[in-house]
């Protein structure tokens, strides 16, 4: 590797900022599938289904009560239905997962996150959409299911004002 | 016959009294409505959506501004006698005139065009002289740079020098940005004021290569606001940009910006002003649009005014709207030079104890034009006028653009799109701004450009299914009558020549387009393709630009001669007060 003088400070501590998470998870991985067997194992099914109330029974075997402690962010109308930001935080105590749901894609569960003890429950994420839908944050505390909705419009975009 | 202007801006019974309705006139008398009766410590002077109208103009207000839901029924969806019954002014009346649709072609006659920045010009002086020049600021909602061929060929530097002139102090955008950033960076170097806009960020690719950011650390690519000390008082002001630019328009312009209405970070940008700042007043300049900024308005605490602007509604009250921690005022001031906004405030120590807003018509009948803007206009305008001052057409009725669904501009454009590019079905943008032009007057190449100056004019041809058509009108239908505000653009609906169909408003995405018709009757297929003309697209295009199209096929002296079968029929609305009886 070469080594010269990065004239972008911000970009170099980005980059050395993910150099030492790289480095951590690497530190940690012999911990890490051993940790998820014992806990989990990959929602293949979850995953596969069509249908997010389906997707829900699967992942979880019940459903979720609408909370307002669960903050989803979302863009209303979406800039590039490619790439759309979510995220999603919660003020919920003994948080063990967060996921995420897409129910007009063709596959309605987009993502699910462990959320290991002492970790603040925050996770972002980009999500492909290829149409208008609503996407909903469901969060797992306490062994119980809370959730937060929103609507997101993939639109084919002109006519501003 | 002689009166005086004081009688017949008081008193429209007299005037209508008299057989012959008088016309203005520029006399020694100071018209009265400009007599702004001194009122509180600080002033602020608003315009927005000028859309670079330099010289005065018609301009008709809308017969149809639909407003669905909690919306219906109060300003901006007020129209015609419903909107002048709703703020108390008389029918024949120059303030009806102005604000509203009604006997809009009787009334041109007698009080002719309004705005041009010479006026402006004039106005503003004195407005700013009656209080003292440090107690008055003048802000721009934006939109001020694009509208006219002029502005268009000179990418908004012509703007820029007019702006610095009239002494603008701080402004955001919307159509800025359809120049480009390094246009845009180009321009605001020479532009004396500030461009504001808490609402635009780097996308993290942007901040990720070190794309230039007003603030690092937030991303934020502008400065989100401003602190005026204005009478001893102060009094910062929040820019809003339109949120919804790399959606309405091609996302090549601001590849790099990523938008949004961007409520939580206002909320936290307003509390840091009220707490760390300790500002005695609040507002947001905002190019949300008017119904945007109510919802708004309802949810984040703390801004005192929101002087709004996109949905070009001339609303001469603003509206109050209750929060969890106070009322916050909402005004929206027209557009295309028409109008100035007054907002007087009597400020005490952290606080706005009282408001008085006026939004005053600029009648170019009545004041004088400022020689120094008059000249600089002259100057800008002398390269190109000539170019542009060819007649190429005499209308035969008044062409108009504002209205939710159709226009005879646009009928226009949409036949000419057809006639000349062949095309069975023709789209074209309900866009809001763009002059009115009355029938029996010429109209030039620089009136054509008035209506479709842009950066992405290139017309295109291209195969559609009957099924596709549908689904574009539907998709655009929900950016006007979606329930939810900030689900919508602000624009107006697609207009569509070569095809009538049926609306409803009030119902869902999918099911408010109906009855699509081709002009010979027949339903429009799902499954077969149409050839499809139209302009202003999102993706890049290469047909010529729409002004060639439409100065062409006006020459040829058709004009509306191949009308044929558009139009939209309106579903379950009736008696809303968007549609003008």
């Amino acid at each position: 590797m070469t080594t010269h003088t990065d004239p972008h400070p911000t970009r170099r501590l980005i980059l050395q900022g993910a150099a030492s998470v790289a480095l951590l998870g690497l530190g940690n991985l012999p911990f890490a599938p051993a940790l998820a067997a014992a806990n989990d194992k990959y929602p293949e099914e979850a995953f596969k289904l069509k249908n997010e109330a389906d997707a829900i029974k699967a992942l979880f075997g019940k459903t979720a009560e609408p909370s307002d402690k669960v903050k989803l962010d979302a863009p209303e109308i979406a800039e590039n239905g490619g790439v759309v930001p979510i995220a999603v935080a919660t003020t919920l105590d003994k948080v063990s997962s967060i996921s995420l749901f897409v129910a007009e894609n063709p596959n309605a569960l987009a993502a699910s996150y462990k959320i290991p003890d002492g970790t603040m429950p925050a996770v972002a994420n980009r999500l492909k959409m290829a149409k208008t839908s609503t996407v909903t944050a469901i969060v797992e505390a306490d062994g119980k299911l809370y959730s937060a909705t929103k609507e997101v419009k993939v639109t084919v975009g002109g006519c501003g004002g | 016959m002689a009166i005086r202007r004081r009688d017949f801006l008081r008193g429209s019974a007299i005037a209508a009294a008299s057989l012959v309705l008088p016309r203005f006139a520029r006399g020694t008398e100071t018209a009265s409505i400009y007599d702004i009766e001194r009122f509180g410590n600080a002033r602020i002077l608003h315009l927005t959506d000028t859309h670079a109208q330099l010289n005065p103009v018609y301009f008709r207000e809308p017969s149809v501004n639909i407003g669905i839901g909690e919306m219906a029924g109060r300003p901006p969806h007020l129209v015609g006698r419903a909107f002048l019954e709703h703020f108390g002014i008389r029918p024949d009346s120059a303030e009806a005139y102005a604000f509203s649709c009604v006997e809009f072609e009787k009334s041109a006659g007698r009080f002719g065009k309004l705005g041009g920045f010479a006026h402006l010009k004039t106005l503003i002086d004195r407005l700013r002289g009656d209080v003292g020049d440090k107690r008055a600021m003048l802000v721009d909602g934006g939109d001020l740079w694009q509208g006219t061929g002029l502005a268009n060929i000179m990418q908004g530097r012509d703007m820029v020098e007019v702006a610095n002139l009239l002494g603008i102090e701080a402004m955001t955008g919307h159509w800025e940005f359809t120049y480009g950033e390094q246009v845009l960076r180009e321009n605001l170097e020479h532009f004396k004021g500030e461009f504001l806009a808490q609402n635009i960020f780097l996308t993290e690719e942007a901040a990720f290569n070190d794309a230039p950011a007003f603030d690092k650390a937030t991303g934020r690519v502008f400065k989100p606001s401003t602190i005026k000390d204005i009478g001893g008082h102060r009094v910062a002001i929040i820019g809003q940009a339109f949120p919804y630019v790399p959606i309405a328009h091609p996302k090549r312009f601001t590849p790099d910006w990523t938008f949004g209405i961007r409520e939580e970070e206002l909320q936290r940008h307003v509390d840091a002003l009220r707490g760390s700042d300790k500002v005695d007043a609040v507002i947001l300049l905002s190019h949300n649009g008017m119904d945007v900024d109510l919802k708004l308005a309802s949810r984040v605490t703390g801004i005192d005014v929101i002087l709004g602007g996109h949905t070009h509604d001339a609303v001469p009250q603003p509206i109050a709207v209750k929060n969890p921690s106070g009322t916050t005022l909402v005004t929206n001031a027209g557009s295309n030079g028409k109008f100035l906004a007054v907002l007087d405030l009597a400020l005490e120590k952290g606080k706005v104890s009282d408001v008085k807003y006026h939004l005053l018509p600029v009648y170019s009948e009545l004041l004088k034009p400022d020689a120094a803007m008059a000249e600089l206009i002259g100057k800008l305008r002398a390269p190109h006028v000539t170019d542009w001052s060819e007649k190429v057409a005499t209308p035969d009725r008044l062409l108009y653009r504002r209205d939710n669904f159709v226009g005879p501009i646009d009928e226009l454009i949409c036949t000419a799109l057809r006639t000349e590019l062949d095309a069975e079905i023709a789209l074209s943008p309900g866009f809001r701004w763009g002059i009115t032009a009355l029938s029996g007057q010429p109209m030039t190449m620089e009136d054509v450009l008035a209506e479709t100056a842009i950066t992405y004019p290139e017309t295109y041809v291209q195969e559609m299914t009957g099924g596709q058509i549908k689904d574009v009108l539907e998709d655009i239908c929900d950016n006007l009558f979606n329930a939810d505000p900030y689900y919508q653009q602000g624009g107006d609906m697609v207009r569509a020549g070569g095809l009538s169909y049926a609306c409803s408003p009030t119902n869902a995405i999918g099911s408010r387009i109906s009855e699509l018709k081709l002009p010979n009757g027949k339903a429009l297929s799902a499954n077969r393709r149409y050839k499809v003309a139209g302009w202003a697209s999102v993706n890049d295009q290469q047909g010529a630009p729409v002004w060639d199209v439409v100065g062409k096929y006006l020459r040829s002296g058709r004009m509306f001669q191949e009308r044929l079968g558009s139009g939209v029929t309106l579903k379950g609305v009736d008696g809303n007060s968007g549609v003008a009886g």
